[in-house]
């Protein structure tokens, strides 16, 4: 297993957010994490990244437990692309690689051959100010992809886009998942989001969060997106999804 | 060409009003005066190049103050503000301190610093930088605070240092208020340099006001307001051309 979690709970002060929540990712498969607005999911892939501590059960990354190994395991892309305005497309993406001790040259040319793959090719001096929101979440994304960790988490990373873009994007990441596999932790609020895109997909119950069912997609980043979400074993996965959502957050 | 052009045709209208009521004699009447205590434009303008090499000298001699002292203050005040970011215990002994300080009027501290110092430049860049040292620190500090907390755990997810966290995200976010703190300063520079001469100096365009009030030199009086005003107005315009060179995203 990638990443096991075991009886994880987690609060902030009184607040139980997380309550004895267990889950298990193999390597190279997507997991995706939906659940009621405030029900604690990006506080998981917090924990998940080490960038907090739960407050009781274990969380493991290839094994590690402790934090500072975890966080040195996991790529987190939070919910809004936070580029860095004063870096150029292709800087932001080989952030990572910069923080890592690559000199910028380097780090330019091994995010660059990247550009060309996920379809920014031209778009590397732009500075993000001026691309759209598509693009920016692209460059967010390839920033996370570049830093070569072994698990990504991605915070509900098409939220703040508009439905054809998020459409669009979804179909993208599906691509670049399909091309260059890795282990994705990815918290959305989107049911058909989560079944499209991911192997796997648990759903949580209102705070404090645990996981009341666990669904197989039935065609996971199928490369017809509009085939896969109008199939009836689709339709039905997402109605038992939505179910579960619903009777969790009652 | 809008933007200079409406200012510039204004300040004609007043100086050109300014010069009917001093032909006529009506201030001079209206506040029972001397004519020669109330000077035309067109007397403020011979003085002006009457006496350019001494406004000259004596400006050469206040700009330094200014500028060594604005220096002086950006280096102590970036300093604090990185210091106060960087500990929080630092902070919140410090700050309040900082705040406190300001209501220490320079009026009244600035003959002690002639004392302690001498009649020579010293006391004049201690008080200039004192007076700016306020502005730069807040906004410096506002500056690095402003960076998103999402921000900097996208930073730790992607391998960076604190080091890094710094010189990649938080010190170019602080920029813009940095040079915001920067004009302010720029902008009360020439009141602490005059108050700095004021409290004992041989030179300086405010000593030349001070030397000039008691000999009823007040055509020159008005021309040395002049040229401490330009010089004020180029440090700002200097200001702002830094800021397009180095804030080139916004």
């Amino acid at each position: 297993m990638k990443l096991e979690i075991g009886g994880a709970s987690h609060a902030y002060g009184d607040l139980q957010t997380l309550d004895s929540l267990d889950l298990a990712v193999e390597a190279q498969s997507v997991i995706g994490l939906v659940g009621p607005s405030g029900c604690g999911k990006s506080t998981l892939l917090e924990l998940i990244c080490g960038l907090q501590e739960q407050s009781a059960g274990t969380i493991s990354v290839e094994g590690q437990t402790a934090a500072d190994e975890r966080l040195s395991r996991c790529a987190f892309m939070p919910q809004r692309d936070l580029l860095l305005p004063w870096y150029s497309a292709i800087d932001n993406a080989a952030l990572a690689l910069r923080n890592q001790g690559m000199g910028r040259r380097e780090a330019r040319e091994a995010a660059g051959t990247l550009f060309e793959r996920f379809g920014l090719a031209g778009f590397e001096a732009v500075r993000p100010g001026e691309l759209s929101g598509g693009m920016r979440q692209r460059v967010a994304f390839l920033r996370t992809l570049v830093a070569g960790k072994p698990v990504l988490a991605l915070d509900e990373p098409f939220a703040s886009l508009d439905a054809i873009t998020r459409a669009e994007m979804q179909e993208w990441l599906a691509t670049a998942l399909r091309t260059d596999p890795r282990t994705v932790v990815l918290v959305t609020h989107d049911v058909e989001e989560a079944l499209y895109l991911c192997d796997r997909v648990a759903v949580l119950s209102a705070r404090p969060a645990r996981i009341v069912a666990e669904l197989s997609a039935p065609a996971p980043r199928a490369a017809d997106r509009d085939a896969a979400v109008t199939d009836p074993a689709f339709v039905a996965a997402r109605e038992e999804a939505l179910r579960a959502l619903r009777e969790g957050s009652a | 060409m809008r933007r200079w052009l409406l200012p510039a045709l204004l300040l004609a209208a007043l100086l050109g009003l300014w010069q009917i009521a001093c032909s006529t004699g009506a201030i001079a009447d209206a506040l029972s005066l001397e004519d020669f205590l109330v000077p035309s434009p067109a007397e403020i303008a011979s003085s002006l190049w009457e006496n350019r090499d001494l406004l000259a000298e004596n400006a050469w001699v206040t700009l330094r103050e200014m500028v060594l002292g604005i220096l002086a203050a950006l280096v102590v005040g970036v300093g604090f503000a990185i210091l106060m970011h960087s500990s929080r215990l630092l902070r919140d002994a410090a700050y309040p301190l900082v705040v406190a300080s300001q209501t220490i009027p320079i009026v009244v501290i600035s003959p002690i610093l002639v004392v302690w110092f001498g009649y020579g430049i010293t006391p004049k860049i201690v008080i200039v930088a004192l007076i700016c040292f306020f502005p730069i620190t807040v906004n410096a500090l506002d500056g690095l605070r402003s960076v998103d907390p999402e921000a900097v755990k996208m930073m730790r997810s992607l391998d960076a240092s604190r080091w890094q966290r710094f010189r990649r995200a938080e010190a170019p976010a602080a920029l813009p208020n940095l040079f915001t703190g920067i004009k302010i300063s720029v902008v009360i520079a020439p009141i602490a340099a005059v108050f700095a001469e004021w409290a004992g100096s041989s030179s300086g365009l405010g000593h030349l006001i001070q030397s000039d009030t008691a000999n009823f030199e007040v055509a020159r009086q008005f021309a040395t307001v002049a040229v401490l005003s330009a010089l004020a107005l180029a440090l700002i315009g200097l200001t702002a051309l830094a800021e397009r060179r180095v804030v080139t995203w916004r």
